[in-house]
This record gives structure tokens, C-alpha cells and sequence, in this order.
């Protein structure tokens, strides 16, 4: 039996290539081609529109994006040698602008933030300090949104999952963001999220009877972003709720009851039986919602513009608006192949040194 | 997880609260679109501050449809959207399942390298590659049916393909497929070569039918990721003719003052149509996301 299975599997011959060949032929076509492009475009000075052909400039896109450097400045002193003061008793120090003008090793730098060691100030440069901020900006919001996103869609899937009646409406509703664009999402959004008469603040204000004074969400850089956390969050949850239901589900109903006869309580039951279980679903979920958040555009698109004072701006905003708008096509290409190659080490590293410390073992 | 039975009263009015006040939580904000799409711009915002800001009451008027309407050509746009997410997702559909297929059911060199490369395409937003693909369909040329019949373009911008030909092979769906395919017992398409398939058999008779839910799973999926694609129509049509909807909304912005009110009516037009189909297929796209089983 299996001797002619396997004969009738070689004989299979081109059928495996004929059968995958339009999947791969659009993906190297449409993925894999435009992302080689990408690559090459990051050593020109190529521009969306331009009377002038491109030429090669070498590295100096990965140069602007990439360079970092710090200042270390010693306070002023007078002519007696006292540390100069402003009148609210910081120290002076020499203008950080006039030493990147001035100085050639500071030229095109400019300042990302700074920090203070005794007298000392030391000024973190960039080139380009707004990638920096936005991947910074990128890498927070991730960080935040995805256990946060999973823990309610887990919340969520134990409730519509607990048995009781008019659960599939609950369901519904709970989905029901999912189906909205995220465009129309952030439309909405920008109206609940209006200071004097958002109906978030009201809920808040009300909730915590007045305790809580209205936010100006979306036009603060702190709340900036955990405002569109929140959004992100509502319009995601529903898809990983019936994700991590369907775990729910596979888990076998001979474990609870063996489990109850031994007196083990709820909580013991959840984290023992209903998290093991659901380590797979757990794990697609959040590998799902990683990729999505580290792609954050459309609401920072519409909602903010990137802003205030870019605290919401993330890297694909940057492509975006470097390689589209401002149409410096080659410059867009290296943020995104930077990113891409950063994503990568990210994800395939930890499953890379996973594999090799199993196979290490004996 | 645990059968109702078991819990007292308490607990389940605890519940039940629960998941109200949750449900107020994800449902307001799409009350709020609906309701507002019925008033004045004026009406909106007084009612921005109460919970009249998610109920359709005060004086209402059907008339911000009748503008949105009157604005953009909404029926012609309608048509394009249809046309790119129906095409896209009934060929995406053929192209990745039987990708999955034979990376999943056939034993092939070079399948652990694809596998591979299949992986690491999965991490690639969209966006990234947003840009350089759009300068590569900027040059293709392509071919268009005008007033003079079919003429050859130098450029596949502002088409409805160009909308639809890079989306239809898409590493996501066949990796669902993929994870699907692989865990249907050998047993069946065994069974089938002996009585002398081919592959093509086994997968028509075999692989397909018993695979309904993940291919459920793929097109709600991949239809909703289409009907909603922003980025990349904003850069590929700027004209009329190809505009899907959600471009459409473009043109109720940047006026001297926006009118909301057709803003949330245009909304509601084009939510309304996906969250009919997604009630009218709930029970089966829920069992079937149930179903399929995701692993990661």
C-alpha cells in the first residue's frame, strides 16, 4: 500500500510547482520584487517625481537615518571660574545649535533629548532624530497595545464563553468594531475623544464623580498616544476574542470536571488548565497583533497627523511621509528596509537561539 | 468553560453587568456614527456631551445621506469596491489554498525553503513595501478599455487592477490554509491515490470539503482587509473612474468647514453593507473561525 502511495507521490513530479506557482509568482511580484527595489533605492538619491535620473550616493541614507551622537558640555564659567547660572539657578551652557554650526564632527546633527550627570549635560544628537522618536514612539505603542489588546480579548472570550444566555449577541457586539474601518474608526474616535465634549471625558468625569478633569487627548503629547492605544485596542479585540474562543473551546471538558472532583478552585482551573490550553491561540494572537502594531499608520494618519510635537508619529508614518509626501522616494525606502531588517532580527532571533539551545541539549 | 449550572445568582447578574457595561463600551461608538449621520451639523455637536450623542432623537433628517449621495457618484464607487474585494478574495481563494496545498500535502524539493521565505514575508507590513511597489506598477504597462475599445496603457495607475493583482497572493492566507491542511489525517488523501487521483482530485474531493471553515476564515478576513484599504488606493488613484469607497471619503475633508453629518452618513454607508453580511453569515463565520482552529 504505502510502496504505491509513494510511487504515485514521485509521479507527482511538476504537479507541486504548477500548483503553488501563481501563489509564488505574485508574491515574488508583488512582495518580494518591490522590497529588492526598496533596497536598491536606498543607495540613490531617487525622488518621486524629478526631471534629473537618479544617481547612486552610497551609504548616505543609512547615514542621515541611522547617525547617533552625543555632546558632553561643561557649564560656563566666569572669568573667577563660578559656574554660570540662569536666574532660576541652572547652570549656562554653550547653545547646543552653535556647536552643531560651528563644529564640522556636529554638522547636520541635531538634538534628539538630553540628560543631566551632576553639572555635566550630555545631548543625545541625531540627524534624524524624528526616526528615532518615531521608532521609539512605534516600539512603545506595541509594547502597550498588544498585552493590553490580548488581556481584554482573553476577558472577553471567557465571558461569551461562560455558558449563559444571549452570549452570541454579546458576541456580535463585541465584533462589531471590527468590521468598521479603521479610518471611520478614527473619525469617530476624534469626536469621542474632544476635550469640553467628548463623551470619553464624560464617562470619565461621571465614573470617577469629577475627580478625573477632561484631557485634551488627542491634542497632548502624553495622552496623544495612549489615546489611540485605546482605539486600537476597541477595534481589535473582537477578532482575537473569537480566536482565543476557539482555543477556549478545543480545551477538553474532562479536565475542568477532573479538576473540580480534586477541589481546585477557579482560579487554579484558569491557570492551570485554561492557559495551558490556550498557549497556542495565546501565542498566534500575539504574533498577529505584533505585526499589526509595529505597521501603526492609518490612525495616527488620521487622527494626528503624527503629532503633537510628534509624539505619535511611528516609523510608517515616516516612510510615509518622507518617501510619498515630501516624494524622497529613496530616503522612504531606507527607513522602511531598516525597519524591516530591525522586525526580523526582533522576531526570528529569540526563535533562532530557542532552536539552538534544543539542540544543544542532550 | 464551565457549564452555567454551576454558577449562583449573583455571579451571573455580575456577569450579565459586565458584559453590558463592555457592550455599551464597543457599541457607543458605532451608535454615535449611526445617530449622527441623521442629524445637523449643530445637532452633533450639542449632542456631543450627553448620551443624545449615540441616540437617534431630536430633529432628524435624512438629508446628509441625500447630499452625501448628491457629492460623490457613492453608486459608482460602491461598484468598484464590490468588483476589486469580490475578485481579490474569490482568487485569492483558488490561489493560496492550492499553495497550501502543495506546501502542506506534497513532498517537493525546496519546500522547507519556501516555507522560510513564506515566513519571513509574513512580517512585512504592507506599508514597507507600499512605496517601491507603487513606483514598480507606476511603470508596467498594462491594458485599458476605453471609448476608443482596448488600448495598451504605460502604466497600471489609477485601474481597478492594479487594486487587486498585488493583493491576491498573500502570505497570511496561505498560511492559515497551511496550518489547516496539515492537520487533516494523511489517512484520506492516502486512501484517494490509491483508487488513483491525482493531486488535483485530492484536493477538489478531499482537501477542500473538509476544510470549509478556514476557508470561511480566509475571505471574511481578507474582504474586510480590502473593503477597508486606504494606503495604498490613496497613492494608486488619484482619478475617479477606479476610486473604491473608502477613498471617497477623501473629498468630505479640507472644505471650509466639514460637513460631520455627511462625513457619518458616507461612514455608515459603507459600514452598514459589511456589518449586514457579517449578521447574516454570524452563525456560520463564527463557528468557522470556532472551527478552524488557529495554531500558532
Amino acid at each position: 500500500m504505502s510502496g504505491h502511495y509513494a510511487k504515485v507521490r514521485r509521479h507527482a513530479g511538476l504537479t507541486p510547482l504548477l500548483f503553488g506557482a501563481p501563489a509564488m509568482l505574485g508574491l515574488a511580484m508583488f512582495v518580494l520584487l518591490p522590497f529588492l527595489m526598496a533596497l536598491m533605492l536606498t543607495f540613490t538619491d531617487q525622488r518621486l517625481v524629478s526631471p534629473e535620473s537618479s544617481r547612486l550616493v552610497g551609504l548616505r541614507n543609512y547615514e542621515r537615518l541611522l547617525s547617533i551622537s552625543a555632546l558632553v558640555q561643561d557649564p560656563e564659567r566666569d572669568s573667577a571660574g563660578h559656574i554660570q547660572r540662569e536666574a532660576d539657578q541652572t547652570p549656562v551652557y554653550v547653545r547646543v545649535r552653535a556647536i552643531t554650526r560651528s563644529q564640522p564632527a556636529y554638522r547636520g546633527y541635531r538634538p534628539l533629548g538630553d540628560f543631566h550627570f551632576g553639572t555635566r549635560r550630555i545631548t543625545i544628537l541625531a540627524k534624524d532624530p524624528a526616526f528615532l522618536q518615531a521608532l521609539c514612539n512605534t516600539f512603545t505603542f506595541a509594547l502597550v497595545v498588544v498585552p493590553l489588546q490580548g488581556v481584554i480579548a482573553l476577558g472577553l472570550a471567557l465571558l461569551v464563553n461562560a455558558g449563559l444566555w444571549g452570549q452570541t449577541i454579546f458576541r456580535a457586539v463585541y465584533f462589531l468594531p471590527v468590521v468598521m474601518s479603521m479610518v471611520i474608526v478614527s473619525v469617530v474616535w476624534a469626536f469621542l475623544f474632544n476635550r469640553d465634549l467628548g463623551l470619553f471625558n464624560l464617562a470619565l468625569s461621571k465614573l470617577s464623580f469629577g475627580l478625573i478633569q477632561p484631557v485634551d487627548w488627542l491634542g497632548n503629547p502624553s495622552t496623544a498616544m495612549p489615546a489611540i492605544v485605546i482605539l486600537s485596542a476597541w477595534q481589535g479585540a473582537g477578532l482575537q476574542m473569537l480566536i482565543l474562543l476557539a482555543g477556549l473551546q478545543g480545551i477538553s471538558q474532562e479536565l475542568y470536571d477532573a479538576a473540580r472532583i480534586d477541589g481546585a478552585s477557579t482560579w487554579q482551573r484558569f491557570w492551570h488548565i485554561t492557559l495551558p490550553g490556550l498557549r497556542q491561540s495565546i501565542t498566534f494572537v500575539l504574533i498577529v497583533t505584533t505585526i499589526g502594531a509595529l505597521g501603526l499608520f492609518t490612525q495616527v494618519d488620521v487622527m494626528t497627523g503624527g503629532g503633537p510635537r510628534e509624539a505619535t508619529a511611528t516609523v510608517m508614518f515616516e516612510a510615509v511621509r518622507h518617501g510619498v509626501r515630501e516624494g524622497d522616494i529613496a530616503y522612504g525606502a531606507t527607513i522602511c528596509v531598516v525597519y524591516f531588517a530591525l522586525i526580523t532580527i526582533l522576531i526570528l532571533l529569540p526563535h533562532a537561539l530557542l532552536r539552538r539551545r534544543l539542540r544543544g541539549m542532550p | 468553560m464551565t457549564p452555567a449550572q454551576h454558577r449562583s445568582i449573583p455571579l451571573k447578574i455580575a456577569i450579565y453587568a459586565l458584559m453590558t457595561a463592555l457592550g455599551a463600551v464597543f457599541i457607543f461608538p458605532f451608535l454615535f456614527m449611526l445617530a449622527s449621520s441623521l442629524k445637523s451639523n449643530d445637532a452633533i455637536f450639542a449632542d456631543l456631551a450627553s448620551l443624545r450623542a449615540v441616540l437617534p432623537i431630536g430633529a432628524l433628517t435624512g438629508e446628509n445621506y441625500v447630499h452625501a449621495f448628491a457629492r460623490g457618484h457613492i453608486g459608482h464607487y460602491l461598484a468598484n469596491s464590490v468588483v476589486i474585494t469580490g475578485v481579490t478574495v474569490a482568487l485569492g481563494l483558488v490561489v493560496n489554498s492550492l499553495a497550501a496545498f502543495a506546501l502542506a500535502r506534497l513532498e517537493w524539493r525546496g519546500k522547507q525553503a519556501v516555507l522560510t521565505v513564506l515566513a519571513v514575508l509574513l512580517v512585512v507590513p504592507f506599508e514597507a513595501i507600499s512605496v517601491p511597489l507603487m513606483q514598480l506598477v507606476a511603470k508596467l504597462p498594462g491594458l485599458s478599455l476605453g471609448v476608443d475599445g482596448l488600448v495598451l496603457t504605460r502604466s497600471w495607475l489609477d485601474t481597478l487592477y492594479v487594486q487587486i493583482l498585488p493583493f491576491i497572493a498573500n502570505a497570511f492566507s496561505i498560511f492559515l490554509f497551511y496550518q489547516f491542511f496539515r492537520d487533516i489525517p494523511k489517512d484520506f488523501d492516502e486512501a484517494a491515490y490509491v483508487d488513483g487521483a491525482t493531486p488535483l482530485q485530492v484536493y477538489r474531493h478531499v482537501i477542500v470539503p473538509s476544510s470549509l471553515p478556514v476557508f470561511a476564515t480566509v475571505t471574511i478576513l481578507q474582504a474586510l482587509a480590502m473593503w477597508n484599504q486606504y494606503l495604498w488606493p490613496l497613492i494608486t488613484v488619484p482619478g475617479e473612474a477606479a476610486r473604491p469607497l473608502m477613498i471617497g471619503m477623501e473629498q468630505f475633508f479640507g472644505a471650509r468647514r466639514t460637513a460631520w453629518g455627511e462625513v457619518m452618513a458616507y461612514a455608515s454607508l459603507i459600514t452598514v453593507p459589511v456589518l449586514a453580511a457579517f449578521i447574516f453569515f454570524q452563525r456560520w463565520f463564527v463557528r468557522s473561525v470556532i472551527g478552524s482552529g488557529v495554531k500558532g
